[in-house]
């Protein structure tokens, strides 16, 4: 069928950012743009589009294109193919840029010229940025711009993108777009090939001799060490996920405090109704239930970008080669399933850098069992009420060592359905291609940590308004409808509909341990993992009779809880409903239903089984 | 010799690249990430047990590789 989309594009000049991977290219963009961007994808694609917006000093808005990083014109991913058909025009929801820059490593020439020689094949008007300038003259590698400019025919202006005033240089070429176009760019002599034409510039500057990075080298040698490496990784995430618990404790008991203190407020101002009870019970007992993580949430991506922008993340990659490579994954699997421990969503996303297409699918499946921060509410709000706050072996917090087992367990779930599908499909059993760069190590910026951060708060407060507001009215709706008969002994919500929903699941979910307020949490906790928190609050809330209403939740679960019932909700957790936003992603990356509801079954069966024997276990040993 | 007989720390040049069974699409993309005909290369650690995968740097990057990868890329040692 002929596509009959007819796309729309913008005007005003579209800029294109182009480059290899490491080069830089989205720490210029992001110095270019600020915040002014637009995340979203290409039409048809599952590829990131970025966009920013840029004024130049006269005033002149550009848009700004960072286009996905790609080592040449020849794409084998998903990903370089976006930036080829969009270099060539030949991409229909994209219009041909009319500037490209292209951004190359200053300390890396030979193999980010080749790039560019064949960008200014395409014939589009160009400039080349020569970024980490400052990193390349620490190292003694001069290289002459103007050298450059005549070998290649086009502008060559020098960047630090992660200086403030590192761009200065390119943001005065991009005042005068027009004097860019009229620059006809050469093509180079297709006969000698690209290889010896890199040769022939590099010998023009004097930059024939390579110069090894020995800081980054000196760093491998210790962080790659057979047993050094592997140890150092384990105590780095252990000690991520300790800090995730102490640190987080300040801000979430004045969150906590906040909470409570507006809940009274708002008790004391209104009278007596249904609105109050809306007020009181459904919205602030419930998103303050949700918000009071968010300390914890930041601090698990705080970590997950430090990796990442120092550069460490490719190197646990390969530590983790080995192990992964057992279960017929490879190293590349790790960092999607790293981004996984803060959301499934990104990590399912992040699976497009995986080329190989057997590979990318078991990471999707796979991705869920990695512990989300929107599993975290659960996991603490469980924790904080069962394991008494104590350090064990003058060191460790026995609530930070449960969430490092919880973790570890959905980990080992996770192998274990890997190793099952290596086992028994025929592909499972191929080796398949790591090829993976380690770039050299940065110090990673405030702003580029700061402003990953700042995304990540937006994403989840955005949440919090929108989904897990929603779902928290439609559940003191359920909760509170239809009031209790006159004269009835129980609590409210026993005789509304959520409790007619609660006690049927129960019949399900009884043998696990779950009583009918767990069960009714459960229902909107498919839509976000964390509403299950807050629908607990507001359960427990509306159930509560009179004035212990704001009471917080913590206190209250541990008095009506059996400890089975805590150890099977958390084995519950570990592998059970995935939220439906990742089971949406998950279709959309895969291209239908089936890989989705193949997740979603399988997960619910794993689920069910861990917290019957978790339960069954734990009562036989606690009785 | 492949860059997988390099001893650790030994620097040699890319003299060719052999297609292994897997088709040229690898040596292809070997060659797009910098192993090309003189570039030097030299191994810096490899993994544990069995010394796959290898990390290898070649020109002023570091890739890791499988041996499987590393096998198609012969090399000559310079002599010292």
């Amino acid at each position: 069928m002929p596509d009959a989309v007819i796309h729309f594009h913008p005007t005003g000049t579209l800029v294109a950012l182009v480059g290899n991977p490491n080069s830089g290219k989205s720490a210029l963009f992001n110095r270019l743009t600020g915040s002014r961007q637009k995340v979203a994808n290409y039409a048809g694609v599952t590829v990131e589009r970025k966009e920013g917006k840029y004024v130049t000093a006269t005033g002149r808005v550009l848009r700004i294109l960072d286009l996905p990083g790609t080592y040449s014109l020849s794409p084998r991913s998903l990903d370089e193919r976006v930036t080829c058909d969009v270099l060539a025009g030949r991409f229909k929801a994209e219009r041909r840029p009319d500037v490209v820059v292209c951004v190359v490593d200053a300390t890396n020439l030979r193999r980010h010229l080749r790039l560019v020689l064949s960008v200014l094949r395409q014939g589009l008007p160009c400039v080349v940025a020569l970024n980490m300038s400052d990193v390349a003259e620490q190292r003694g590698i001069r290289v002459d711009a103007a050298l450059l400019s005549a070998a290649l025919g086009v502008p060559v202006v020098k960047t630090i993108a992660v200086k403030a005033s590192g761009d200065n240089d390119l943001r005065a070429l991009l005042e005068d777009i027009p004097k860019l176009r009229s620059v006809n760019p050469p093509s180079p002599d297709q006969t000698t090939g690209d290889h010896e034409a890199v040769n022939r510039i590099l010998s023009r500057l004097g930059l024939t001799e390579a110069v090894p990075h020995t800081m980054t080298d000196r760093i491998d040698r210790v962080v790659l060490h057979p047993v050094v490496g592997p140890l150092l990784l384990a105590l780095l995430l252990f000690l991520m996920f300790q800090s995730v618990f102490s640190w987080a404790e300040a801000p979430m008991t004045a969150i906590k405090q906040a909470t409570a203190w507006v809940g009274a407020t708002v008790n004391a101002a209104l009278p007596e109704g249904w609105i109050r009870s809306l007020l009181v019970d459904g919205i602030i007992a419930g998103i303050g239930g949700v918000i009071v993580f968010l300390p914890q949430i930041l601090i698990l991506f705080f970590f997950i970008l430090l990796l990442e922008e120092s550069g460490y993340l490719p190197r646990a990659a390969f530590l983790l080669d080995r192990i992964m490579g057992s279960v017929g994954l490879s190293g590349r699997s790790f960092i999607p399933l790293l981004s996984s421990f803060a959301c499934a969503i990104p990590g399912i996303i992040a699976t497009r850098t995986i080329a190989d297409r057997r590979d990318r699918i078991v990471t999707i499946m796979i991705a869920p069992l990695m512990t989300c921060s929107a599993r975290l509410p659960v996991y603490a709000l469980v924790i904080g009420a069962f394991i008494p706050q104590r350090v064990v072996w003058g060191l460790f917090e026995l609530q930070g060592i449960v969430l490092f087992v919880l973790y570890l367990a959905g980990i080992i779930g996770a192998m274990g359905v890997a190793w099952v599908l290596k086992r028994f499909t025929t592909q499972g059993r191929q080796t398949r291609p790591l090829m993976m760069e380690l770039p050299n190590y940065h110090w990673p910026t405030v702003a580029g940590i700061a402003m990953g951060l700042w995304q990540r708060v937006m994403i989840f407060m955005r949440r919090v308004g929108g989904v897990i507001l929603a779902l928290t009215i439609a559940l003191w709706i359920l909760a509170s409808f239809p009031g209790a008969p006159v004269g009835a002994s129980g609590p409210a919500i026993e005789y509304s509909i959520a409790g007619m929903i609660g006690h049927a699941l129960q019949y399900v979910l009884a043998p696990i341990g779950f009583n009918w307020q767990i069960s009714i949490a459960l229902v909107p906790g498919m839509a976000a993992r964390e509403v299950a928190v807050s629908s607990l609050a507001t359960v427990y809330a509306l159930s509560a009779t009179g004035d212990n209403a704001a009471q917080a939740l913590t206190p209250l679960i541990s008095q009506s809880w059996s400890l089975a019932t805590a150890f099977s909700l958390l084995a519950w957790y570990v592998f059970a409903p995935q939220c439906l936003s990742t089971l949406a992603t998950v279709k959309r990356e895969t291209g239908g239903w089936k890989m989705p509801i193949l997740m979603a079954g399988y997960l619910f069966a794993l689920a069910y089984a861990a917290s019957f024997v978790t339960y069954r276990v734990a009562l036989a040993l606690t009785q | 010799m492949t860059i997988d007989d390099l001893p650790i720390g030994r620097v040699a040049r890319v003299a060719h690249l052999i297609a292994n069974t897997a088709g040229v699409e690898l040596t292809e993309r070997l060659e797009e990430i910098g192993f090309t005909q003189g570039e030097s290369v030299a191994v810096l650690t490899r993994g544990v047990p069995g010394g796959d995968p290898l990390v290898v740097r070649v020109g002023q990057s570091r890739f890791a590789l499988r041996r499987s990868e590393a096998q198609c890329v012969h090399v000559i040692t310079d002599c010292v």
